[in-house]
Parts: structure tokens; sequence; C-alpha cells
């Protein structure tokens, strides 16, 4: 009651005219950054579909007035592997995905529910790689890759890809919030430790997977540098390093930015609808503390 | 507890074979589990670490044999023989990687800065809002975050673009320009920096919303009664409160910045003279471009211990025993 009260009087005491013009700048300011926010992803799409001759011109095109999807025609004539490449983040990427589902559960389970000497100790070393940049492990990487004859091979972007904290953490922390008592009533009834694993665990943490599918996903469908270092040819390209051959892509003696826009739309796009279907997961997965941007 | 006591005795009287597999029943699963996950992070992580410490200190090339080489690769780093290096104009005695140190720190203090500052801003402001007015600005600065640097940074090569790019084509409404954002070595560094600050800085909008979400109503009432206006009510509650998740933030964004580099190779891939040199740049030069892997790695470890510390005085400076 007192509470109630006082809100309204906190309201009554303001003048409400200046309340309103709070409320008015308060949505200028936010849909001003949101324009600042989304423009560069409109830029891709618009450029994308404007033909060359109209992207270097003064003033631009803001809409796509002369849209055409003649750049896709010339990406693909240009850029003879585009699909290898996106076939070869999507090996990549699920074979990722693949192991950190079952490895990251496992461990997680272990780190949340097991007793073992050395647990503790184990997740600490774990956990305190996240500090270690990842340029330091590039040079001894790249010198086994190359003496194991795994340059230009995905394997080598695939395996160190295995080593990844997020997902251990994130199973730990969901695992822990998952009733013991089931476990306990799968042995009683005879189930054995790996039946434990597979029967309760996995199928109660069904909301935590999806998350960490996503998140895993979308990291190393976006990561580069260690692409770019161990992948050479042209044909065994990710997206990103092959989209990034295409920087200076030139038509006519001039940087051909509809050709390199193309290129780069079509690699954001997949991202962007995941995003958009999948938003919610992306946002808690945020929350629990993962990807940089 | 007797049942304790007899395990006791039972374990006393066992022989070291029957011990271990009792060990072994009663932990194996536990270890079993974390094994898998444990050898990747020792093969992929641990071992290349102390790999590339070693590697640090000897001439390693992809030919012929390494030979050691004591401090001179963290020496060359720091070396005056590659010239000059400039600070603020200034000139200095100095190597590239010297200047490269500069360029990060410089765009490091200016980005996380801002991103901390801006991120705080925006979720303040999205915070008195309905569930899905929030939900949607979120999305909006989120969205280009799932998209890979490298096609943002294909972006904003665009728009600083010194002919036809948008920046150029927004400073002529005005009566400005044109200005070479990354072909003038004066400019260029800024231009790669801008580049980052006026990319909203998704993950510290959804965290500080969410902390602020979560700071209990009564608080402010409690202020209200007290007479504090809204400033007042956001200096002394709200952000006192969040501190934990500014410290998560800070550290985050600082890491993320020293290792600046998909962004650099795409807005400025053959560097404007030294004046876009940043540390991971360097490092993919000397060891993937020279070939020279023992200097690569010792830039490495030197970011690696910049880092560290980095991390170590942020978490002295901002730890927080507030729990709510």
């Amino acid at each position: 009651m007192a509470t109630t009260a006082t809100k309204l009087g906190v309201v009554q005491a303001r003048p409400p005219r200046r309340w309103k013009w709070g409320r008015f700048w308060l949505w200028v300011a936010l849909i001003s950054t949101t324009i600042i926010s989304l423009f560069p992803m409109y830029w891709l799409f618009v450029t994308a579909v404007t033909p060359t001759k109209d992207t270097i011109k003064t003033p631009p095109d803001l809409f796509p007035f002369s849209a055409s999807f003649d750049n896709f025609e010339r990406l693909f004539a240009r850029a003879k592997d585009y699909w290898q490449w996106a076939l070869n983040s999507l090996t990549v990427c699920l074979s990722i995905t693949f192991f950190h589902l079952i490895f990251d559960t496992l461990s997680g389970y272990a780190f949340a529910k097991k007793r073992f000497p050395g647990r503790n100790f184990m997740f600490a070393i774990i956990l305190s790689t996240l500090m270690i940049p990842v340029q330091v492990t590039l040079v001894p990487t790249y010198i086994v890759a190359r003496n194991l004859g795994l340059i230009d091979n995905l394997w080598a972007v695939i395996l160190p890809g295995t080593a990844d904290v997020f997902g251990i953490f994130l199973m730990r922390q969901y695992i822990q919030t998952l009733p013991t008592e089931l476990e306990e009533a799968a042995r009683i009834d005879g189930c054995s430790e790996p039946g434990v694993f597979w029967r309760i665990i996995l199928p109660l943490s069904k909301p935590a997977l999806g998350a960490l599918a996503i998140f895993t996903f979308v990291r190393f469908w976006n990561s580069f540098l260690w692409p770019l270092i161990v992948l050479q040819k042209s044909r065994n390209y990710t997206l990103p390093v092959g989209v990034a051959s295409l920087r200076d892509v030139q038509e006519a003696g001039s940087v051909d930015y509809g050709v390199i826009f193309a290129g780069a739309a079509l690699a954001a796009l997949p991202m962007v609808i995941f995003f958009l279907i999948f938003q919610r997961y992306f946002l808690e997965g945020v929350r629990v503390g993962a990807l940089k941007g | 507890m007797a049942n304790v006591a007899l395990e006791k005795q039972k374990a006393g009287s066992l022989n070291p074979i029957e011990r271990v597999i009792g060990f072994i029943k009663k932990y194996g699963w536990g270890y079993a589990f974390v094994i898998p996950s444990l050898s990747t992070f020792s093969v992929f992580i641990l071992a290349p670490v102390v790999w590339s410490f070693i590697i640090s200190f000897q001439d390693y090339r992809l030919r012929g044999d390494p030979t050691w080489v004591g401090l001179d690769n963290y020496v060359a780093a720091f070396n005056s023989q590659n010239g000059k290096f400039t600070v603020f104009g200034l000139e200095l005695e100095g190597g590239v990687f010297l200047q490269a140190l500069f360029n990060t720190l410089y765009y490091t203090l200016l980005t996380v800065t801002a991103n901390i500052f801006i991120g705080l801003l925006l979720a303040a402001m999205i915070q008195p809002l309905g569930k899905y007015a929030q939900t949607f600005f979120r999305a909006a600065y989120y969205l280009p975050a799932v998209t890979s640097s490298i096609i943002i940074a294909l972006v904003w090569r665009w728009m600083f673009n010194s002919q036809w790019g948008f920046l150029n084509f927004l400073l002529k409404l005005v009566g400005l320009g044109p200005v070479y954002w990354l072909s003038d070595p004066d400019i260029a560094l800024n231009s790669v920096t801008l580049s980052t600050i006026l990319t909203v800085p998704a993950t510290a909008v959804v965290l500080f919303s969410a902390a602020m979400g979560s700071v209990p109503k009564d608080y402010y009432e409690a202020a209200e009664l007290e007479g504090a206006g809204p400033l007042r009510k956001w200096w002394s509650i709200t952000l006192p409160l969040i501190k934990s998740t500014t410290l998560y933030l800070v550290v985050l964004y600082t890491i993320s910045s020293f290792e600046i580099f998909d962004r650099v190779f795409i807005l400025v891939p053959t560097g404007v003279g030294n004046s876009t040199q940043f540390i991971v740049t360097q490092i993919y030069q000397s060891g993937f471009q020279q070939g020279r892997l023992g200097v690569a790695a010792a830039e490495a470890f030197i970011l690696f211990a910049i880092i560290a510390s980095v991390a170590v005085v942020q978490f002295r400076f901002l730890r927080t025993d507030v729990e709510y």
C-alpha cells in the first residue's frame, strides 16, 4: 500500500509535459542508435543487389532502385569455389558442434555431479585456458599440422576447435540445476552409469543443448585467423576466408563492389535467418557469458 | 557413521590391487566422462602453450633445425634497428612492434571505454520500456554481432571509401571532406577505431540490461522515499549493483580489443605504413608471412603477458563484494 502511494506521489510530482518530452527524446535516441547499428547490415544487402555501375556514384542510392541479381551471376563466374566454401564451412561447423554436444555434456555432467579426486583442479585448469589468447597456440599448432601433412585439410580446422571452454561451462551450469533424485532412481533400477547419462542426463539437457549447438556453430562459422593460416588453396577455404579473398576483386580497373558484396551478403544470410529464428537462445547464451561482440 | 568406520576398516585390510579396483569402481566413471574434453585441452591448448614458450627462445623457421637464441626474439621485438615509431606525432626510436603495441593500446583504451559507456547508456535507455520493445531493441543491437567480422569490415571498407563511400557523402552534405579514411597514415588508426566504436556493443547491452533488471525494485522505492532523483538513483543504486557485470565486460572487451585482427586484415590489408600495425597483425606477418616462427611465438607471449596482467589489475580495481 505504502509503495503504491509513493509511486503515485512521484509521478504526480513530475510536471507531465517534461515527462513526455523525456519519452520523446528517449525514443529518438533509441531509434537513431538502432539505425546506426543496423545500417551496415542494410547497406550490405542493398549493395549486393545493386549493379556495380550504380554503386560508384554520388549521392549513393539509399534504396535498391535498380535491383538485380546480376552481381550474383558474376560472383559465381568469378568465385567458382563459392559453394565449396559454404560446404567446407558447413562440414567444419557441424563436426565441431557434434563433438561438443556429446563431450561437453559428458564432462559438464562429471564436473557438476560426480565426485572424484582432482575434479576442481581439472575444472580450474580448463577455465584458466580462457585467459590464454589463441595466438599463443598458433605457432606450435601450425608446426604440428604441417608435420602431419594437414595443411589445406579441413581436419586441421576441426581438431583444434574441439578444445573450447564455453560448452563445458554452459553444460556444467545447467546440469547442476537438474534434480539428483532422478539419477538415483535410475541407478536403483539397475541402470548403468553410461545409461544414466544417455537416458536421464542427455534428454533433460535438451534446452541447454540447443543453446550450445547454436553458439558453437556460430562461433566456428565466423572464425577466421586459424583457417586463414592453415587453408591455402581456394578449394579448401571456409566461407570467411573465401569472402575475405574476394576483397580486391576488380572489374575494368576498379574494385568490383557488386561482386564483393554479393559474396558477403550470401555468406551473412544464413546467420541472419538463424538469428531471427533462434533469437531467444542467442540472447540466453550471451547471458551465460560467451560471444564476443 | 558406523558404515564409514566399517568401510575404512575394510579399506585398510585390502591389498593394493583391490584398493585400485575399489578406487576405479568409485571414481572411474567421473574420470571417464572428463577424459575426452581434458585430452583435447591438453593436446590443443596446454601442450602448445608450453611448446610455444620454448619456441619463443629459438630461431625457428620452417626449413632447417631450430637454434637456441636466448632472449633475442623478445629483444628483436623491441629493437630500434627497424627504425622509428610515432606516438601522438612524436617520433621515437623503436621497432614496428613497439608501434603495434602503442596502436593496440590506443585502440583498446578508446574502444573499451566507448563500448562500456554506450552499453550502459543503451541498457539504461531500454530499461523503462515494455517487454516486447526491450526484446526488439536487444535483437536489433545484437544482429550485426552474429555476422562474421570479416563481412562487417567489408561494409566499413566501402563506407570509408574516399571517393564513393557513405561517410564522405555525409561530410559533403555539410560541405566538408573528402577525408582519406583508410589511406592517410594520420587518420587510418582512428578510422579502424571509429568503425569499432560505431558498432553497438551488443554483449554489453544484453548483459547490462539483464543485470539492471535484477536489481530489486524496493531499493529504488526506498531511495524515492528519501527523495532521490533518477540520476541519483542510477549513480548510487544501479551502478554499484551492476559492478560485477561491468568488470566482466571490461575484461571481455579488453581481451577482444587486444586480439584485433579480422577488421584490420580487411580494412587496411597492406597497412598504411606502420600506422595500422597491431599486435596480432604483427604475429601473423612475422610468423606466417615471413616464416620467423620464433619471433611470432615471442610476440604472442608478450600479448599473453599483457592480457594476463591487464586482467589481474582490472579484477583488483573493479572487484566487488556486493551480493544481492
